[in-house]
């Protein structure tokens, strides 16, 4: 490959990193208050808010049936507001963020319902307040799980992020799409796929390692 | 039982206590507990004994607010917990602390760490948590273990965190679900070694539930007997054990101090008084030492010789007590004269039954 498909390629990998790290932090930012309200808000629940439960637990599940492609149209205006642009990389992070958001929501309250009720329990027999619940017992033991939702989540944003080319996002997807398959430079396609290849191992590894180190609940070597 | 006119006389009463659960869609309402009047005095120990399902958990979480009352009041000192809101029952919660049967500590936090929980819930200074921890650490024989996880402990390890971990606040009551019903017997032991010595050291009343009479034998001062959510007997432990009267309460006693007889002997009596039929009787002594020496009394001042057919000898909070299961020779008078020999020197008796003749009752033995 010439220096300047090099380049194009450092250049494409950098926009997808900043794309997919910007879009998990806020969708973490968004979706751990979001998943530990799911968790916690059922009938007979610590935040007991049934209604607010089913109305937000209708949105999360809307988003996340709608097709990522489609979400990324639908919401351009939305995406105009909050970016003043609905093209190029910091524009893409809008819709990214969108549908990380209700995904991570999700798995941080599988992660939070995993948590044993006797310990909860035993918080409220201690006098814990419901936040002092969820900061003291909920996230702290739920954190590993979490961590391994985070890290499903980012790989799924690699993924995600190849699309929002279609809409001037760039990106690894946008330059495999436009240099390999349009103007048939299949070495370049076949790098690309290798760099995701390599993103995705790295995240995986560096994510189930934390996760382990985290997780308290079976005896440390 | 209960005195109306000083409920602050008791750590903990109950007064006509009644729990009913919310019926599931379609089904009927579930009363878990009814008609609960208990009073438990300060200091003392009480064990609440019944079947899995008879109301035992419900009962213990009244007392901390875990739970309400359908009707009827619960009173902590002199604090009403079943009128409190529930911002101010997280202020009693910090004079009650609880252990459990799966211990319930935070798998994230070592053994240190698990203890200074209830504390910073409480809005101790981190310096002062520190100091307390370290000695409640030392009370219950884990100072060198402070930085283990949970993961890294025995299970009694891991209840002594858990006790440890409930007297931080320094509560006046200590409630104990099943805390020993996960542990092998050896630990079981030593776990409620801790519990008495916590209760004579700190004059903690403690209450404890189980399924295992020989729980309450070895620690509790008070028996509640509880079945389908009534408390059916209850008294102090060596009254409930010596005279049982409840029939829940026998059952629950077989197996237990002699209370049970040996099953070959027990299928073996009959109800029928034939002639020539030995006489089986259930003896009981307390508090004299030399209460197993009363059937040789018996026979050099009546002539009448028992025989030993089953039986224990032991203690219950330190005083003696002894069931023997004897049988009489068959002669016409014999079961009425050894009874009013036995009356006489304070012993009650009771006939189980009749062995069939031929049969000496020995060899039964």
């Amino acid at each position: 490959m010439s220096p300047e498909l090099i380049r194009l390629l450092v250049q494409a990998t950098l926009d997808t990193l900043t794309m997919v790290a910007l879009a998990a932090s806020l969708g973490t930012l968004f979706g751990l208050p979001l998943g530990i309200f799911l968790a916690t808000s059922r009938r007979g629940e610590l935040l007991a808010a049934p209604i607010a439960n089913a109305v937000l637990g209708f949105v999360v599940n809307a988003t996340r049936s709608t097709p990522f492609i489609i979400l990324v149209v639908a919401i351009i205006p939305f995406t105009r507001l909050v970016a003043g642009t609905s093209i190029g990389t910091l524009a893409a992070t809008v819709p990214l963020t969108v549908a990380a958001t209700p995904f991570l929501a999700r798995l941080i309250e599988a992660a939070i319902r995993e948590v044993d009720p006797g310990l909860v329990e035993a918080a409220r027999a201690f006098g814990a307040r419901p936040g002092q619940i969820i900061a003291k017992v909920l996230i702290p033991e739920a954190l590993p799980g979490i961590v391994s939702g985070l890290t499903l989540a980012v790989v799924s944003l690699l993924g995600f992020s190849a699309m929002v080319g279609a809409v001037g996002g760039g990106g690894l997807g946008d330059l495999g799409i436009r240099y390999g398959y349009q103007r048939f430079r299949p070495e370049m396609m076949l790098a690309v796929v290798v760099v995701l290849v390599v993103l995705v191992q790295a995240v995986q590894t560096v994510g189930e390692g934390l996760a382990r180190r985290l997780n308290r609940r079976v005896r440390q070597a | 039982m209960p005195s109306t006119a000083h409920p602050a006389e008791a750590a903990i009463r109950f007064e006509s206590v009644s729990k009913t659960y919310a019926p599931r869609r379609g089904g009927p309402a579930v009363a878990a507990l009814q008609g609960i009047d208990l009073a438990v005095p300060a200091g003392s120990i009480l064990g609440i004994i019944g079947r899995s399902g008879a109301g035992k958990s419900t009962l213990i979480r009244l007392i901390n607010g875990l739970e309400r009352p359908s009707a009827g009041r619960v009173w902590v000192g002199k604090s009403e917990v079943s009128a409190l809101r529930e911002r101010d029952l997280r202020a009693l919660r910090a004079r009650v602390g609880m252990i459990f049967q799966h211990f319930n500590l935070l798998s994230s936090r070592d053994a240190a760490g698990n203890v200074a929980l209830p504390l910073e819930i409480a809005g101790w200074a981190p310096a002062a948590i520190r100091v307390r921890v370290a000695e409640l650490l030392d009370l219950v024989g884990l100072a060198d273990q402070a930085g283990r996880y949970p993961a890294e402990l025995s299970g009694g390890q891991k209840q002594r965190v858990g006790i440890a971990r409930a007297l931080a606040t320094r509560p006046e009551v200590l409630l104990s679900d099943e805390a020993t019903s996960a542990l092998d017997p050896e630990t079981t032991r030593s776990i409620l070694a801790l519990l008495g010595r916590i209760n004579r050291e700190l004059g903690l009343t403690i209450v404890l539930i189980t399924h295992e009479m020989s729980v309450v034998r070895a620690v509790a001062d008070r028996v509640a007997v509880i079945e389908h959510g009534a408390i059916v007997e209850a008294g102090s432990a060596f009254a409930v054990f010596t005279r049982p009267q409840a029939e829940i309460t026998r059952s629950l006693l077989a197996g237990e101090m002699g209370h049970g007889l040996p099953p070959a002997l027990a299928a073996r009596i009959g109800a029928g008084g034939r002639p020539g039929a030995t006489v089986v009787l259930r003896i009981a002594f307390e508090d004299a030492p030399d209460g197993s020496a009363i059937l040789a009394r018996l026979a050099r001042e009546t002539g009448i010789e028992a025989a030993i057919l089953a039986g224990t000898v032991d203690e219950i909070g330190g005083r003696p007590f002894g069931s023997l299961a004897i049988g009489l020779p068959p002669a016409p008078d014999v079961a009425a004269r050894a009874r009013a020999y036995l009356a006489q020197h304070g012993i009650e008796s009771q006939v189980l039954g009749y062995l069939p003749p031929a049969q000496e009752a020995s060899r039964v033995a």
